[in-house]
């Protein structure tokens, strides 16, 4: 029965948002009405949350205006839309949003049954543990009977039952509903493990007591690439999505800053000229003002000025770049080039 | 010898003047004596009972107080200090007030908030205070001038040149008050029409009142708000949106209409027949006699329950941030997602700031509310 109405109810949204989709394009709808509608979570560090003074931050809400700026050549003429996780999907399928950049996993079933497309990866994320020092644990295949505390509910639940079961190894869950309670179970020695995203591993880490008392091994056991999601059958507005984050990540290849962008524009590299728009029309092609590129460098800054602003390893997140590195240093950020 | 009797009998002539009674009986050692320690099964009690009392008064007062930090500018100043946890992080709240007082409200226009709550509580003020005159002027003033008044002062007009602020920009106690407060006003009259129509002797109004009250009552108001945010936008023609508050504000609205329906019906079954024959008698119209006689003896007597209703949705209001609205709860909860404060103590300290400003406004309900059963007390006091 659960199944039906769901699927009724995954039928009428795909239908939906077909509609939408075909009755005009995403982007001359912003155009018109000024501002691009962005879906965000409520708050999730360093992807996006609101600061002291109420304006949005964080890796995710930087795509947002980076999309801005190409279409507007103004990062600032986006709207945040918070959501939770269990209506993003409706959100972005009834038009309410134009685009979703939601630390939001690509996954098949989302990808396909749901009628979204996701326009590419902002963060590779996956499931690791942390586990304290004193324990001396170096690596997780030695985890074998351990107290785990995670959040209920949730893939990273199932994950570790995947892991622990292909690796026959024992274990007892801790859950808990909340975040907040998982951490302070942790905190307390009510299990010897914490597991959950990465990313989140070393924002909750900040609560801890005493962090430096804790380390995340190495192992990471499920693949969670998060990105922007747009609705299908938009071509233009996906391309408009795909493209913005590709520039940022090209610009960083280039070594094209928010600083120097300026300056490049003497830049008798050829890969910087198409970027900066001085040859070529691809930001006509993608229907915006072929200083696109140019625009969204020079207020929201390259892909790996935007993680380290955010996430990296000088805020208190400190996340080394690891699997978001270029593809030219040890990562698989990669992005076709502008040509 | 008699008279020697009559000076050995001795009787007074005049009063002894009264003496202060034991001094182990009266005053608060007598009441301590009678009873905290009336005997020995008590004595033990009431220090088993001091210790715990002691024992969470210490410690709250040792968190939220003296070890308190009171300023910073970010997560070092609430950081443990050489191994010793710190108490309350009361610097985060100070530094993210304005937002949790007024969400993403911009800070040029706050003053509008502000004035919107200010002529709500000279308006309110004078309603609540039984002797204070014009009632009828006050009410129609509050009740029809006044939610035209906040609507154009908190969404904006442009033009009176007052810029449109978007109800996505609302959030903390500000949206928290606009959701409790219009499902108040709007529940109560709903809830009397619905209890009326209820007890109606035409059957499609009595079968429509019932439907809607089961209904209502039927399903739990987190479904409600998920029907309202997650299936309505998918219902609604192409281009048309609802706007994101007022889904929930009509869900809870209607939700605590049902429950004030209910608590109303009791009090109207609790009048004897004989009041409503008797009003017939007198040749009262059917309104004339629910106006006059029966709904100002029934809804006195529901006091209490209409109180606890709104006291219940007030507290209600706080799930609207699952669907990502910023409510009171949702903004404090997405600040504390900010890594630049996050510490062991942030979440406490702000958790308990939530309890101290919700307990601050359902103890202000319900302590009016007591104090209007008394002054209504008239004939049924107990």
């Amino acid at each position: 029965m659960k199944r039906t109405l769901l699927s009724i109810a995954l039928g009428a949204a795909v239908s939906v948002a077909a509609v939408t989709a075909a009755s005009a394009g995403t982007l001359q709808d912003v155009k018109a009405k000024g501002f691009v509608q962005c879906g965000v979570s409520q708050g999730l560090p360093g992807f996006s949350n609101p600061d002291d003074k109420g304006n949005w931050t964080g890796i995710d809400v930087d795509l947002c205006r980076a999309v801005a700026a190409a279409i507007f050549g103004d990062a600032n003429k986006v709207k945040f839309t918070p959501l939770s996780a269990k209506e993003r999907f409706t959100a972005l399928q009834s038009g309410e949003i134009d685009l979703l950049s939601r630390n939001t996993t690509w996954t098949a079933t989302r990808d396909t049954a749901l009628g979204l497309n996701f326009a590419g990866v902002n963060y590779y994320d996956g499931q690791g543990f942390m586990v304290r020092k004193s324990l001396g644990v170096t690596s997780a295949m030695q985890l074998n009977g351990a107290a785990i505390c995670t959040n209920t509910g949730t893939t990273t639940e199932l994950n570790v039952a995947d892991f622990f079961r292909s690796h026959k190894m024992q274990y007892e869950v801790v859950a808990f509903e909340k975040a907040d309670e998982v951490v302070k179970a942790y905190d307390e020695g009510r299990c010897d493990v914490y597991t959950t995203d990465r990313s989140g591993l070393a924002a909750q880490r900040l609560k801890l007591k005493n962090p430096d008392e804790h380390i995340v091994l190495p192992e990471i056991i499920s693949k969670e690439p998060l990105g922007p999601v747009v609705r299908q059958g938009d071509d233009q507005w996906f391309d408009l999505v795909k493209w913005t984050l590709f520039a940022m990540v090209n610009a960083e290849e280039l070594g094209v800053t928010s600083k120097n962008v300026d300056e490049m524009k003497k830049s008798n590299n050829p890969a910087i000229k198409r970027l900066r728009g001085v040859e070529g029309n691809f930001g006509e092609n993608l229907g915006v003002s072929n200083a696109w590129a140019y625009n969204i460098i020079k207020q929201v800054g390259n892909y790996g000025e935007s993680y380290d602003r955010n996430v990296g390893p000088k805020t208190p997140l400190g996340l080394a770049r690891g699997l978001n590195a270029l593809w030219n240093k040890g990562g698989i950020m990669y992005a076709p080039p502008i040509r | 010898m008699t008279e020697k009797q009559h000076k050995i009998s001795f009787y007074r002539t005049e009063m002894l003047p009264p003496k202060p009674p034991p001094p182990a009986t009266t005053g608060v050692l007598g009441w301590m004596r009678e009873n905290l320690f009336s005997n020995w099964w008590n004595t033990i009690l009431t220090f088993i009972g001091l210790y715990i009392i002691w024992l969470i008064v210490s410690n709250f007062v040792q968190f939220a107080i003296l070890d308190a930090v009171w300023e910073g500018k970010d997560r070092n100043a609430c950081l443990p200090k050489n191994g010793v946890e710190v108490g309350a992080c009361w610097a985060f709240v100070r530094a993210r007030f304005n937002q949790f007082m007024f969400g993403f409200y911009p800070v040029a226009e706050q003053w509008r908030v502000n004035l919107t709550y200010l002529v709500g509580i000279i308006l309110l003020i004078p309603m609540l205070i039984p002797s204070v005159p014009w009632k009828r002027l006050n009410g129609i003033l509050l009740l029809v001038a006044f939610p035209i008044f906040a609507y154009l002062m908190l969404y904006g007009a442009p033009s009176l040149n007052l810029p449109i602020v978007e109800t996505t920009r609302w959030g903390g106690l500000l949206l928290t008050l606009v959701i409790a407060i219009t499902g108040i006003v709007t529940s109560l009259p709903l809830g009397v029409l619905l209890a009326l129509g209820r007890q109606s002797k035409m059957p499609v109004v009595r079968l429509v009142s019932i439907i809607f009250i089961e209904f209502w009552r039927g399903v739990p108001l987190i479904t409600v708000l998920f029907m309202s945010s997650v299936m309505l936008p998918l219902f609604l023609p192409e281009g048309v949106t609802l706007d994101k508050v007022v889904r929930p504000l009509v869900g809870v609205a209607l939700f605590s209409a049902a429950y004030m329906a209910e608590v109303v019906r009791g009090g109207l079954q609790a009048i004897p027949k004989g009041q409503y024959e008797g009003a017939m008698a007198l040749g009262l119209t059917y309104w004339q006699m629910m106006r006059l006689v029966i709904l100002p003896q029934a809804l006195k007597m529901v006091i209490p329950g209409i109180v606890n209703t709104f006291i219940g949705l007030f507290k209600d209001t706080s799930l609207v941030s699952i669907i990502g609205l910023m409510d009171l709860l949702g903004i404090v909860q997405s600040a504390l997602a900010d890594a630049k404060w996050s510490t062991p103590t942030t979440a406490p300290t702000a958790y308990l700031f939530l309890a101290l400003t919700y307990w601050f406004f359902c103890f202000g309900m319900s302590r009016y509310s007591i104090f209007m059963e008394n002054y209504l007390h008239t004939g049924h006091k107990r």
